[in-house]
C-alpha cells in the first residue's frame, strides 16, 4: 500500500511530484526553522553579547526579501502544480502496450463491484488486470459517495451516484496489491478493500475466459440483491448478463440502493450478507 | 407527546457512553450542589450568567472551550486506542459507535473548542486593547455566548439521549440524508450547529463593529495592536462565511425534515453542491481559527522580545490578504472529485498564494526577535513551539495543494496529520499562549510557570509523537476513519501515535494542576502592577482585573504600542500622568436575555431533533417573547458615579505609580 513504492507510471509520477515539491519547500523551510531556534537562543535576555535594538521594527530591504522568498517559491511550485495537474489529470489516457482495458467500477454499501464490459464479467471485491495495459476506469456509486484508490497505482477518484468519473491507470509489475475505499461511507466502510491481481496478458485472457463461464450471473435483478447493504463480503466472480448494467446504474435507470438504516438503533446490518455470495 | 423520544433512545446496553455520561452528570450535579450549598448561586447569576461585561463573557467562552477540550480529547484517546487494537479485529468500539466518536471529536474540537477559545480571547482582550469600555453590543454578546453553549449542550445530550452523527464532522450527503442516516444523530449535529452558528455570527458582527466603530481617541486603524487587526479579519470572515454554513445546513435540514432534494441522490439533488458550499464556509473557517492565533503570537513575540512587531504594515497587509484569499481556494478540499485539470491547477496555485502572506508573517516574527531581549516565559515557549510546528504544517499543506500529490494523499492520515499540525500547532498553541499571557489580566495573578512549562513540553513532544507517525501512515496508504484494518505494517505507527496521545494527556493533566496550584497560591503569584509581562498595548494600562468600566478615563494615544510609549514617557519624567478629571460612567446593565434565549433555544433544538412539535412551538414563542421583553426595556444602563470611579482609579494609580518610581529608581 506504500505510495512511495509505486507500481505504475501514474503512481511513479505522483511520487516524483511529491518528492520534488517537498524538496523545493524544504530548501526554505529548514533554514527558517533553524533561524527561529537560533534567533530565539542568541537574543535570549541573558546573553550579554547580543545587541538590543529596542526600536528596530522596519527594514525595507528585509521586507523585500521576506515577500520575495515565498513568492518565488510559490511561482516555482505553481509551475509544478500546473504541469502536474494537466499531465496527471485522472481523465487523461495513459500510454501502454495493447488495447486499453475498460473497467467499470460501482461502489456499493459496502463492497466494490468491478464490471469488465468487453469480457462480460463482473467481480466483487477482487480486481484482476493485465500488466502494462492501459486501464480505463469509469466509476459511479450505487448509493453514497466514496473514493476508489489503489495506492501503489497512483491517483484516486470519487464515486458518486448519478455521475460517472474517469480514472486512467497502468500497472507495470505483476503481483498482488491492495485497494481500498478512501472516503468514509458508513458502518461497513472499513471492510471495503480489495486485492488487485496484476498478471501477464496471456494469463489475464485465460482468467477472463474462465471467469466468463462463472456459475453466478449478474443481471439487473441479482444486482439489486447485491446492492443491498452488507459487510465483509468475500471476493466473488459473476458472468455479466446485462452489458448496459453500468450505464443503468450511472444514469439512475436503476434507482440508488437503499441505506442500511444506519443511525437507527440496533438495526445495523449483520456482517457478510448472504445476498453477496 | 414526546415525538420520537422513547426509552429506547437511551443506550442502556452500551457501557462506554453510559459510564461517561454518568461521570459527567455526577460532576455537574456535584458542582451544582456545591454552588447551591455554599450560596454562590446569586453571585453566579448576578456576576456571570447575566453579565454583559465583555471580560466576563470572554472568560466564560474560554472556560466552555476548556471543558469541551476534555470531551473532545477523550474522543481522541478512544480513537487512538481503537486503532492501536483493531488489526484484523474489531477493537473495543463497534463501527456504529466509533463513527460517532470521530464525528463528535471533529465537531467538538472545531466548533466548541477552537471557536469559543478564540472568540473568548478576542472578547476579553480587544476592547481593552482598543482602550474602550465594552464591545459595541454588550447584550448581543451575551446572547452569542449562550447560544454557543446551547450547541455544546445539545452535542453532549446526544451522548445519553439518542446518538450523534455517524457521518464525520462535515456531514457529506447522501450519507447524511434521511435515506442513509435515518437516526437522530445528524439532526443533533445540524441543530447544534444551526443554533451555535447564530451565536458565532452575532459574535462576529459585534466584534467587527467594535473594531471599526468603537476605539479610543487617537486609535487609528493603523495604530491598533496586531491582535485587533487579526480580530477584524477573522470576524469579517465570520460575517461572510457563517451564513453559508447556516444556509447549507438549512438545506440539508429541509431535505431531512420536509422531503426537499437539495443533496439527495434522486430528483435532481446534487452532492457536489453540498461539497462546494460547505467548503466555501469551511476553508475561511480555517483562517477564522488561525488568524486570531497569529494575532496572539504577534503580541506575545513582540512583548517577550521587548521590541515592537517587525514590519507592522506588512503584517496588516498579510492579514488582510489572507482574509480575502481564504475565500478563493475551497476547491482544494476535493481535487479528487474529477474536475478538469485547469480547475484543479488554478485552485492549487490559489492555495499556494496564501502561503506568501503566511510566510511573510513567519519571517516578520523571526525579525521581531532579532535584536530583542527574548524572555523564555510560558507564552513565548508556546510561540516558538508554534513557529517551528506551524512551518512544518504549512509545508505539508502546500504540498497537498499540488493536485497530483492530493491525488495520492487526499483523505489519508497524511491529511489528518497536516491539519492537526496546523490546528494544534497553530490554533491551540495560540490559544494556550493567549490564555497564559492574559490570565493575569483577567484574574490579577499569574499562572504557575513551572507547571506551565512542563505542560508545554508534554504537549509539544506529545504532538510530534502523536502526529508524525500519521504522516508516515498516510504515505503507507492508510485512509482516515477506519474502525479496523488488515495491514500489519500500519500497526506499529498507530501504537506510537497512541503513546503521543498519552503524552498530550499528561500535558492536559499538568494544565489542570497548574490552574489548581495557581489558584491556591494566588497570593504569591499576585500581580499588583496590572502589567506583569512589561506589555506594550493598552490592556496593560489598567488594573488587573480591570474595573467593570475598564478605563476610568479613556486613554488618548498617539502611536503604535500605546502603553509602551506611556511607560517610557512616565519613566523619563519619573512620574505618572497627572490625576485626570473623573466623570460619571455609564455601563450596560446586566441582562438575563442571553441565558433565557439560550434556554428556549435548547428546548427548541431538542424538540426539533425528536419531533416534539408542541415543545418546538413553546421554545419559539419563549425565545421571541424574551426578545420582545428585551426590546421594550426602558432602563439599560447603570451609572458609576464619578466619585466611585475616582476612588477605584486612585487606589489603582497609587499602587502602580509606586511601582513605576521604584522601577525608575532601579
Amino acid at each position: 500500500m506504500n505510495i512511495l513504492d509505486p507500481q505504475g507510471p501514474i503512481g511513479a509520477a505522483d511520487k516524483t511530484i511529491l518528492i520534488d515539491s517537498l524538496a523545493i519547500m524544504l530548501a526554505i523551510v529548514l533554514p527558517t526553522i533553524v533561524a527561529v531556534v537560533a534567533f530565539a537562543y542568541w537574543f535570549r535576555a541573558s546573553n550579554p553579547k547580543a545587541r538590543y535594538l529596542p526600536g528596530w521594527a522596519y527594514s525595507g530591504r528585509i521586507e523585500l526579501v521576506v515577500w520575495s522568498i515565498p513568492t518565488l517559491t510559490v511561482i516555482l511550485l505553481g509551475g509544478v502544480a500546473w504541469i502536474g495537474a494537466h499531465q496527471l489529470d485522472p481523465a487523461r489516457a495513459v500510454e501502454g502496450s495493447g488495447k486499453p482495458l475498460t473497467i467499470q467500477v460501482v461502489s456499493l454499501d459496502w463492497k466494490w463491484l468491478f464490471i469488465y464490459p468487453d469480457q462480460s464479467i463482473a467481480t466483487v471485491n477482487t480486481l484482476t488486470v493485465p500488466v502494462g495495459v492501459p486501464l480505463q476506469f469509469q466509476l459511479t456509486s450505487a448509493s453514497v459517495m466514496t473514493v476508489f484508490f489503489i495506492p501503489q497505482f497512483g491517483s484516486m477518484i470519487y464515486t458518486m451516484n448519478g455521475m460517472t468519473t474517469r480514472l486512467n491507470l497502468r500497472a507495470d509489475s505483476p503481483g498482488t496489491f491492495g485497494g481500498l475505499a478512501a472516503h468514509f461511507s458508513g458502518d461497513g466502510f472499513s471492510d471495503m478493500h480489495f486485492d488487485v491481481h496484476v498478471v501477464p496478458s496471456e494469463q489475464f485472457s485465460t482468467w477472463a475466459e474462465e471467469a466468463s463461464r462463472a456459475g453466478k450471473v449478474l443481471d439487473q435483478r441479482s444486482y439489486i440483491e447485491l446492492a443491498k447493504p452488507s459487510m465483509r463480503n468475500e471476493p466473488a466472480i459473476y458472468r455479466l448478463a446485462d452489458p448496459d448494467l453500468f450505464q443503468s446504474i450511472a444514469t439512475q435507470k436503476i434507482p440508488a440502493s437503499p441505506g442500511a438504516q444506519a443511525g437507527a438503533k440496533g438495526t445495523s446490518p449483520q456482517p457478510g450478507g448472504a445476498d453477496a455470495r | 407527546m414526546l415525538g420520537n423520544l422513547t426509552w429506547a433512545a437511551i443506550p442502556f446496553d452500551q457501557p462506554i457512553p453510559m459510564i461517561a455520561s454518568a461521570v459527567v452528570a455526577l460532576a455537574i450535579l456535584g458542582v451544582l450542589a456545591w454552588v447551591v450549598i455554599k450560596g454562590h448561586l446569586p453571585y453566579l447569576w448576578r456576576e456571570w450568567i447575566t453579565s454583559v461585561d465583555h471580560k466576563r463573557i470572554g472568560v466564560m467562552y474560554t472556560l466552555l472551550a476548556m471543558v469541551m477540550l476534555l470531551r473532545g480529547f477523550s474522543d481522541a484517546i478512544m480513537m487512538r486506542a481503537q486503532q492501536s487494537l483493531a488489526l484484523h479485529g474489531q477493537g473495543f468500539l463497534p463501527p456504529e459507535h466509533y463513527d460517532q466518536v470521530f464525528s463528535a471529536h471533529g465537531t467538538i474540537m472545531i466548533f466548541f473548542v477552537a471557536m469559543p477559545f478564540m472568540i473568548g480571547l478576542m472578547n476579553f482582550v480587544v476592547p481593552l486593547q482598543l482602550g474602550v469600555r465594552d464591545v459595541a453590543f454588550p447584550t448581543l454578546n451575551s446572547v452569542g455566548f449562550w447560544l454557543t453553549a446551547t450547541g455544546a449542550l445539545l452535542v453532549n445530550i446526544s451522548l445519553v439521549v439518542g446518538e450523534f452523527a455517524r457521518t464525520g464532522w462535515l456531514p457529506y450527503p447522501p450519507l447524511s440524508e434521511l435515506a442513509y442516516s435515518p437516526g437522530v444523530g445528524v439532526d443533533y449535529y445540524l441543530w447544534s450547529l444551526e443554533i451555535s452558528g447564530v451565536g458565532t455570527l452575532v459574535a462576529g458582527i459585534n466584534l467587527v463593529t467594535t473594531v471599526l466603530k468603537v476605539r479610543t481617541r487617537g486609535m487609528n486603524l493603523l495604530r491598533m495592536p496586531m491582535f485587533c487587526w487579526t480580530t477584524l479579519a477573522t470576524n469579517l470572515l465570520i460575517v461572510a462565511a457563517f451564513p453559508i454554513l447556516t444556509a447549507t445546513l438549512a438545506m440539508l435540514l429541509l431535505d431531512r425534515y420536509l422531503g426537499f432534494h437539495f443533496f439527495t441522490n434522486e430528483a435532481g439533488g446534487n452532492v457536489m453542491m453540498f461539497m462546494n458550499l460547505i467548503w466555501a464556509w469551511g476553508h475561511p473557517e480555517v483562517y477564522i481559527l488561525v488568524l486570531p492565533a497569529f494575532g496572539i503570537f504577534s503580541e506575545v513575540i513582540s512583548t517577550f522580545s521587548g521590541k515592537p512587531l517587525f514590519g507592522y504594515r506588512s503584517m496588516v497587509a498579510a492579514t488582510m490578504a489572507i482574509c480575502i484569499l481564504s475565500f478563493m481556494v475551497w476547491l482544494h478540499h476535493f481535487f479528487t472529485m474529477g474536475a478538469g485539470a485547469d480547475v484543479n491547477a488554478i485552485f492549487g496555485i490559489a492555495t499556494m498564494i496564501i502561503a506568501v502572506p503566511t510566510g511573510v508573517k513567519v519571517f516578520n516574527w523571526l525579525f521581531t526577535m532579532y535584536g530583542g531581549r527574548v524572555r523564555f516565559q510560558t507564552p513565548l515557549l508556546w510561540s516558538i513551539g508554534f513557529m517551528v510546528t506551524f512551518i512544518i504544517g504549512g509545508m505539508t499543506g502546500v504540498l497537498m495543494a499540488v493536485p497530483p500529490v492530493a491525488f495520492v494523499l487526499h483523505n489519508s492520515l497524511f491529511l489528518i496529520a497536516h491539519f492537526h499540525n496546523v490546528i494544534i500547532g497553530g490554533v491551540l498553541f495560540g490559544a494556550f499562549a493567549g490564555y497564559t499571557y492574559w490570565f493575569p489580566k483577567a484574574f490579577g495573578f499569574k499562572l504557575h510557570e513551572g507547571f506551565g512549562k512542563a505542560a508545554f513540553w508534554c504537549w509539544l513532544i506529545g504532538f510530534y509523537v502523536a502526529f508524525m507517525p500519521l504522516y508516515v501512515l498516510g504515505l503507507l496508504g492508510m485512509t482516515r476513519r477506519m474502525q479496523h484494518y488488515d495491514v500489519p505494517e500500519w500497526r506499529p505507527w498507530l501504537i506510537v501515535a497512541a503513546c503521543g496521545a498519552a503524552l498530550i494527556m499528561c500535558g492536559i493533566a499538568l494544565q489542570i494542576v497548574q490552574l489548581v496550584v495557581s489558584i491556591r497560591q494566588r497570593e504569591q503569584l499576585r500581580d499588583e502592577t496590572g502589567d506583569p509581562w512589561d506589555g506594550r498595548s493598552l490592556e496593560w494600562a489598567t488594573a488587573s482585573p480591570p474595573p467593570a468600566f475598564n478605563f476610568a478615563v479613556l486613554p488618548q494615544i498617539s502611536g503604535e504600542d500605546a502603553y509602551w510609549a506611556v511607560k517610557h514617557r512616565a519613566t523619563g519624567q519619573s512620574k505618572a500622568d497627572e490625576a485626570p478629571e473623573y466623570r460619571d460612567i455609564e455601563i450596560p446593565r446586566n441582562s438575563a436575555t442571553g441565558f433565557v434565549c439560550a434556554f428556549f433555544a435548547t428546548m427548541m433544538g431538542f424538540a426539533l431533533i425528536w419531533h416534539i412539535w408542541w415543545m418546538v412551538a413553546a421554545g419559539a414563542v419563549g425565545a421571541f417573547a424574551t426578545f420582545v421583553v428585551f426590546a421594550w426595556r426602558d432602563h439599560d444602563e447603570d451609572i458609576v458615579p464619578a466619585r466611585e470611579v475616582a476612588r477605584i482609579d486612585r487606589s489603582n494609580r497609587t499602587r502602580r505609580s509606586g511601582l513605576v518610581s521604584k522601577e525608575a529608581a532601579a
